[in-house]
C-alpha cells in the first residue's frame, strides 16, 4: 500500500525548472531515499510536498487526501514531518520545549484553560513534559533537556531535530541530508537508527542523502532526481549499475569510455 | 564586597532581615523627611532587591503585596507630596502594564511594533466618548455621559475593544516581516492618532483636537475615584492580573508557539502551528492590556486628547521593553519603572534644581538644554548603549528548568504504552 503518491509535479522558479514532472509512490512502512548531485531539486521536491513551496503542476497525495493548496501547518496536522537541511531549531529555547513544540498539534489547551490554568491544562502540560523527556531518550538527548539549543553540539542539534519531528507523531517523515556533516562513527549510528525509527514507530521515511554508503544499506527504494527530472528508481543495486545513474554523478565519459 | 555576598547567598534569614532593615531604614526616611524623592526611590528599589533574594516565590509575592499596598502608600501619606508621589507610582503601573503587553508582541513573539500606543488610545476613548456627553452626538438612544460606576464594565469593553483593533491591524499587516512590519505598525500608530483628531467631522465623535474634557471618575457605591492615590489601587488591581496572565501565558503551548515563531517561522509551521493565527493572538493580548489601561488613564486624566498618543510614546514603550530585557517579565517591569521614573521624576528633579541655580546666579543655564527636554535624547542614547553593550538587557529572560528526576519517572509511562526503549544503547554520539 503506497502512502505517499506524488504525480506529474512541477515547481518552475522564473526560467529554471526546479522540478520537472515528476512521479514518485513511496510505500507504507518503506525507507526511501532521495538522492542526486547538487541542484538536483530534492530539497525543492520537500519543500512542495510539505507545503513551503506550491506547485505549479501535479499532485501530492499522503494516503488519499490531497495536500495540494494546504498550508504547512496544515500538512503536519495532516501527519508530515521533517527535517531540515540547514537545521532550524528553536534556538533560543531550551531542549525539552523544543521537543514540547512538536506536541503542539496534540495539545488543546486554550487561551481561557491558559489564563485560568485549569486541571486539565496542568495535566495536560505535564503530560506534555513528560513525553517530551521521553523522547529525548529515545534520541540519547536525555541529559540535556535544560540546555539552550543552539548550545548542542552539531549532531546533538540534528538529533534533536529529529526528536521534534518525531513528537508530532508523523506516519511519514522526511529527512533532507540526516548525516550531514557527521563522522563515519556517527553516520554508522545513524543508520541504526534509522532502522530502529521504522521498528518502532510504525513511520514511514523519506530521506534525502549523499552518502552513498548510508544510501545503500538503509534504503528499500531509491529515486534519483537531476536537473528536477527523476531519472531513475529502483533498488540499491539497481541504481548502482544504472548507467544515468553513473552519468548524472561522473559525467559521460565515465560512461561510454572513449 | 565579594565575601558579603557569598556570605548571604543561600542564607536566607539574613537576606529577610537585611531586606526588613532597608524597607524600614527608607520608609522611615521618606516618612520623616517629607518630599524626598530620594527616599522614595530608594523605597521602590527595594522590590528589585526583593527579586534578587532567594526567598521562595510565594513569600515575595507576600513580602510585594504588603510594600505595594502597606507601606508606600502609608508613608508617604503624611506629606505635601503624597498625592504626586502616587501619581508617579500611578503612571509607573500603567507603564508597566503597557510594558508587558509590548513584550508579548516584541520579546516573545518577535514582531517588531512600533504603534503599540494606538490600543492605548483607543481603551483611552472608548471609556472618554461614553463617560462624556460626547455620545450623545452619535448615539440615537442611551443617557450620556454614563455614569462612573461603568467605569468597571469599561476596564473589560477597552480590553475587548482594544483586542479586536489588534486582530483587525493585524491581517493585512502580518503579511510582511521584520523591518516592513515594523514601518506598517508605525504607519497604523499614526494613522489612529490622526483618526481621532479628525473625527469630529462629519459626526462627531472624538472632538478632534479640542479632546473630550472632564471623563466621569470612576465609582463605586456612591465611593469617588478623583485622586492617584486613589487610581493607585485601581492599576495595582489590574497590573497582578497582567503579571499573573504573562506568567502563564509565557510557559504554555501558547507562549511557546509564540517563541516558536520567533524564533523560525518555517520549523514552526512544520510542527503544525498556525503562523497567523498565532501571531494575531499576540497582538490582540498585548493589545487588550494596552487597552484596559487606556481606560484607566482617561479616568485619571479626565481628559483625552490625540496629543497624548504620539509616536514617542510608542517608541517609549519599546525603549522599556528592550531596556528591560525582551521577553523577560521582571525585566520589563524594571525597564517600565526605570523609565517612568527618568521621565517623571529625575529628569524634572534635575531641571528644577538647573533652574534653582541659574535663578540664583550661580551658573547661567539656558532653557533648550533642560534635561526635560532632552527625553528622546536620552531614550535614543539608552537604546544605542543597550544594543552595543548589553543586548538581552537589565535582567535577561530566563528559560524555564525542569525538574529531571520527576519527568524521568513520568516518561516511563509513555516508554510502556508505545515502544521500548534503550537509552544506553540509544542513538549515542
Amino acid at each position: 500500500m503506497s502512502i505517499l503518491t506524488v504525480s506529474n509535479l512541477t515547481k518552475q522558479f522564473g526560467g529554471l525548472v526546479a522540478v520537472n514532472s515528476v512521479d514518485i509512490t513511496v510505500e507504507k512502512g518503506s525507507i526511501t531515499a532521495v538522492i542526486g548531485p547538487n541542484g538536483a531539486g530534492k530539497t525543492t521536491f520537500f519543500n512542495l510536498i510539505t507545503g513551503v513551496y506550491q506547485p505549479d503542476k501535479g499532485n501530492v497525495q499522503l494516503g488519499s487526501t490531497s495536500l495540494i493548496g494546504k498550508k504547512p501547518h496544515d500538512i503536519a496536522r495532516q501527519g508530515i514531518a521533517r527535517t531540515f537541511q540547514n537545521i532550524r531549531l528553536f534556538s533560543n529555547i531550551t531542549v525539552l520545549e523544543n521537543v514540547m513544540t512538536g506536541l503542539h498539534k496534540q495539545l488543546r489547551a486554550g487561551l481561557v484553560g491558559t489564563l485560568f490554568q485549569t486541571k486539565t491544562v496542568r495535566e495536560e502540560e505535564k503530560r506534555a513534559q513528560e513525553e517530551a523527556y521521553h523522547w529525548l531518550e529515545y534520541v540519547g538527548l536525555a541529559k540535556h533537556l535544560n540546555e539552550d539549543a543552539q548550545n548542542l553540539s552539531y549532531g546533538a542539534q540534528r538529533r534533536l531535530e529529529i526528536a521534534r519531528a518525531l513528537a508530532t507523531k508523523p506516519k511519514l517523515l522526511l529527512l533532507d541530508e540526516p548525516a550531514a556533516g557527521m563522522n563515519p562513527r556517527e553516520t554508522r549510528e545513524l543508520t541504526e537508527f534509522i532502522h530502529r525509527m521504522r521498528e518502532d514507530l510504525d513511520v514511514t521515511i523519506v530521506l534525502i542523502e549523499h552518502d552513498m554508503k548510508l544510501v545503500m544499506e538503509i534504503s528499500e527504494q531509491i529515486f534519483v532526481l537531476d536537473h528536477g527530472e527523476k531519472i531513475a528508481e529502483g533498488k540499491p543495486a539497481e541504481i548502482r549499475n544504472n548507467v544515468k545513474v553513473i552519468e548524472a554523478y561522473l559525467g559521460k565519459s565515465a560512461v561510454t569510455p572513449a | 564586597m565579594h565575601k558579603l555576598t557569598n556570605k548571604l547567598k543561600g542564607n536566607k534569614l539574613a537576606q529577610i532581615i537585611l531586606l526588613v532593615l532597608y524597607v524600614l531604614v527608607t520608609s522611615l526616611s521618606l516618612y520623616l523627611a517629607q518630599a524626598s524623592v530620594t527616599a522614595f526611590l530608594l523605597l521602590l528599589f527595594s522590590l528589585l532587591l526583593l527579586y534578587y533574594t532567594e526567598l521562595p516565590d510565594r513569600l515575595k509575592w507576600v513580602i510585594a503585596g504588603v510594600v505595594l499596598i502597606g507601606v508606600i502608600p502609608f508613608v508617604s501619606s503624611t506629606g505635601p507630596g503624597y498625592q504626586s508621589y502616587m501619581e508617579v507610582a500611578t503612571v509607573v503601573g500603567i507603564y508597566v502594564a503597557m510594558a508587558l503587553g509590548l513584550n508579548i508582541v516584541v520579546g516573545l513573539a518577535g514582531l517588531l511594533d512600533l504603534g503599540f500606543v494606538a490600543f492605548f488610545a483607543i481603551g483611552a476613548y472608548t471609556y472618554g466618548i461614553f463617560a462624556t456627553g460626547q455620545a450623545a452626538n452619535f448615539m440615537p438612544f442611551g443617557d450620556f455621559p454614563l455614569s462612573g460606576e461603568s467605569f468597571w464594565i469599561f476596564i473589560l469593553i477597552g480590553c475587548f475593544v482594544a483586542a479586536l483593533f489588534g486582530v483587525l491591524l493585524g491581517i493585512p499587516v502580518l503579511r510582511v516581516k521584520g523591518d516592513y512590519l515594523a514601518i506598517v505598525t508605525l504607519g497604523f500608530g499614526e494613522i489612529i492618532r490622526i483618526v481621532f483628531n479628525n473625527l469630529d467631522k462629519p459626526v462627531n465623535i472624538t472632538n478632534g483636537a479640542m479632546g473630550l474634557a472632564s471623563v466621569k471618575p470612576p465609582e463605586i457605591f456612591g465611593y469617588q475615584f478623583v485622586y492617584p492615590n486613589q487610581f493607585y489601587f485601581i492599576v495595582l488591581a489590574i497590573l497582578l492580573f497582567v503579571i499573573l496572565a504573562v506568567r502563564r501565558f509565557e510557559y504554555s503551548r501558547i507562549g511557546r508557539s509564540w517563541k516558536a515563531v520567533r524564533e523560525n517561522e518555517i520549523a514552526a509551521q512544520s510542527m503544525g502551528i498556525h503562523l497567523v493565527r498565532t501571531k494575531l493572538l499576540a497582538f490582540a493580548i498585548g493589545a487588550s492590556f494596552s487597552g484596559m489601561m487606556g481606560v484607566v488613564f482617561a479616568a485619571k486624566q479626565t481628559f483625552v486628547d490625540p496629543t497624548s498618543f504620539t509616536l514617542l510614546e510608542s517608541i517609549t514603550i519599546l525603549v522599556m521593553v528592550i531596556l528591560g530585557g525582551m521577553g523577560s517579565v521582571p525585566g520589563v517591569i524594571l525597564g517600565a519603572a526605570v523609565i517612568t521614573i527618568l521621565n517623571l521624576q529625575v529628569l524634572t528633579e534635575v531641571t528644577n534644581y538647573l533652574n534653582q541655580l541659574s535663578l540664583n546666579g550661580v551658573i547661567s543655564f539656558p532653557e533648550a538644554l533642560a534635561p526635560a527636554k532632552m527625553q528622546r535624547f536620552i531614550f535614543g542614547a539608552i537604546l544605542i548603549v543597550f544594543a552595543i553593550y548589553r543586548p538581552q538587557g537589565l535582567i535577561p529572560a530566563k528559560n524555564p528548568v525542569f525538574d529531571e528526576e520527576s519527568l524521568k519517572e513520568g516518561s516511563k509511562k509513555h516508554r510502556k504504552e508505545q515502544i521500548t526503549v534503550e537509552p544506553d544503547k540509544g542513538f549515542q554520539a
